[in-house]
């Protein structure tokens, strides 16, 4: 396979992947989920990682070290806003569990 | 080349994100799988430092500490209220560093484009279009949500044309972008990106804007993917295509959670197809009552049912609410939460609201379970809920929310609205329901009219 072709399989396969996991989600979970997506695709501080380290322009690194400002900013606080909503969830689950009992 | 063990790690980041997302979608995982997703984050982001010679590494490092300071702040301080317009803030930001990222990588190509092929020329534009297009969309919507600015549709004459002129003009200046690399093109098709992210909320009204909330979301994630294209990373194409593709299809669920397409969302303002109502207070006449008259009726009543809404989370009554239903419980009624699909601001946002008042979960029941049981329920409290309850949704074709479906309080024998004032909801429609012989309105702060209420019960 080409180069490019290798790409577009992971693409479709990852699409594929993205839909499947998610498609049974209740939406009591939709507000957590939204924001945990969100989050994962901070992941881009990696990108900006990268061109920033690699870069000898100063205007292009003063670009850069916004766009990794920017990127931690959304990967950080994301995972951290999506578990303080999460922890709401976990903590009502003992009276889940007397429910069942009961 | 990157070498092959920093692929692997790679690999299995990109695995982490797949069972982070399939984690978030279960209640019982949710947490597990938002941790899992955070610690494959970091691994990621750290990879680099171990294989390639980067330079301004204290520069780097600095600007993650302060990032990612600004995001814990940020996460920790917002009131749980808020926290539709934090995501889409988060996600715009996202959107931003993403549409940078790939300006520094045309700059970068410029001297030998050449080599670069017009593939990833093409997937740079897009990445620099559409990430600008979500970050200055999700300005907007924060603005929106923060009520910065107003929450209804804003049009103007000729919105339409300039609309599409600027994705004319997106187009053609992508195309330069790949015919002549470099930031001349790079830096003015940015800016129309931020024009039309801008053009493209403006017109949606304030109920719709979660749901683009999390169609930019999509966006966001489907610029990573070409990002991560543009820069040959395997991680970034996953995480950002899995983002893209969960995120299309959390947009589909939530539109049909609101009986609306995503295409009359974003176009039905542009359409005129949304007419809506004035926005202002009505001058018809309505039966208001005290907080006694409301005790008496909630106390000797048999069957309550509690339609909880964004303004009872506004004015932080969960916990005086939760107070009264208790006292009703123990007086010997069935009381019950109908919990609305987009009750609050976004789906499940009153269960997080709810939770956070330490609400059992076993008396929130959905919309779905509950409607049967309106025409048996005695009264039914409505508090600072009023689009999800407007009949409206189902006898007026022309209303923006028709065909969005609701709680069935029309059902009920008595229906009793705690509001601050007579002013439409969200979506700026009238709701005839209010007028209705059946009905009582108790206006006043959603705690403080719930504190007098709950005081007169404990009187009876």
């Amino acid at each position: 396979m080409s180069e490019p072709v290798v790409w577009l399989t992971i693409f479709v396969l990852s699409v594929f992947v993205g839909v499947e996991v998610i498609a049974k989600v209740s939406s009591t979970l939709h507000t957590p989920l939204m924001s945990g997506a969100n989050a994962i695709h901070g992941v881009i501080l990696l990108g900006a990682v990268i061109v920033t380290g690699a870069t000898d322009n100063t205007v292009a690194l003063v670009v850069g070290l916004v766009a990794i400002v920017l990127a931690a900013v959304n990967m950080v606080g994301g995972f951290v806003v999506t578990d303080r909503m999460l922890q709401m969830f976990v903590r009502r689950r003992p009276s889940d569990r007397q429910d069942g009992r009961g | 080349m990157i070498p092959t063990w920093a692929q692997l790690v790679y690999l299995g980041c990109a695995v982490a994100f797949i069972l982070a997302l399939k984690g978030l979608a279960g209640p019982r995982t949710a947490r597990a799988g938002n941790l899992i997703g955070a610690g494959a984050a970091v691994v990621a982001v750290a990879t680099p430092f171990f294989y390639l010679d980067l330079d301004h590494v204290p520069l780097i490092l600095a600007a993650v500490a302060i990032g990612s300071v600004i995001g814990v702040v940020g996460a920790r301080r917002v009131q749980m209220t808020q926290m539709p317009q934090m995501v889409a803030l988060f996600n715009g930001v996202g959107g931003g560093a993403a549409a940078l990222v790939a300006l520094v990588e045309l700059y970068e190509m410029g001297p030998h484009a050449e080599e670069v092929g017009w593939f990833t020329l093409a997937a740079t534009a897009f990445t620099i279009l559409v990430g600008s297009v979500s970050f200055s969309g999700s300005a907007v919507t924060f603005a929106k949500l923060q009520e910065l600015m107003t929450s209804r549709p804003v049009v103007f004459p000729g919105l339409p044309v300039v609309f599409g002129l600027a994705g004319i003009a997106g187009i053609a200046l992508g195309v330069l972008v790949v015919t002549d690399p470099g930031v001349s093109f790079g830096i003015p098709l940015a800016l129309l990106g931020l024009l039309v992210g801008v053009l493209l909320v403006l017109p949606v009204g304030g109920a719709d804007v979660p749901i683009v909330i999390s169609l930019l979301n999509a966006f966001t994630g489907l610029t990573v993917a070409a990002g991560g294209y543009v820069l040959g990373n395997v991680v970034l194409l996953v995480a950002g295509t899995l983002v893209g593709a969960s995120g299309t299809f959390l947009t589909l669920l939530m539109a049909r959670a609101m009986g609306r397409s995503v295409s009359n969302i974003l176009f039905g303002a542009l359409r005129g197809g949304s007419t809506l109502g004035a926005g202002e207070a009505s001058d018809r006449p309505v039966r208001s009552a005290g907080p006694e008259d409301v005790a008496i009726l909630l106390g000797y009543a048999e069957r309550v049912i509690i339609v909880p809404g964004y303004g009872l989370a506004v004015a932080q009554a969960q916990h005086t609410l939760r107070e009264l239903v208790d006292v009703l419980l123990t007086r010997g009624a069935r009381v019950d939460y109908a919990i609305h699909p987009v009750a609050g601001r976004m789906p499940g946002h009153m269960n997080v609201l709810l939770a956070e008042a330490q609400v059992p979960y076993d008396q929130l029941v959905e919309m779905d379970d509950i409607n049967g049981e309106f025409k048996h329920t005695d009264v039914v409290l409505v508090v600072g809920a009023n689009d999800v309850v407007n009949p409206a949704a189902k006898t007026t074709p022309g209303a923006p929310i028709y065909g969005m479906p609701i709680l069935d309080v029309d059902e009920a024998r008595q229906v009793v609205f705690l509001k601050r004032s007579m002013r439409p909801g969200f979506a700026g429609i009238e709701n005839e329901l209010l007028f209705d012989p059946r009905t009582t309105l108790l206006f006043g702060d959603a705690k403080d009219s719930l504190a007098k209420v709950l005081s007169a019960v404990k009187g009876l």
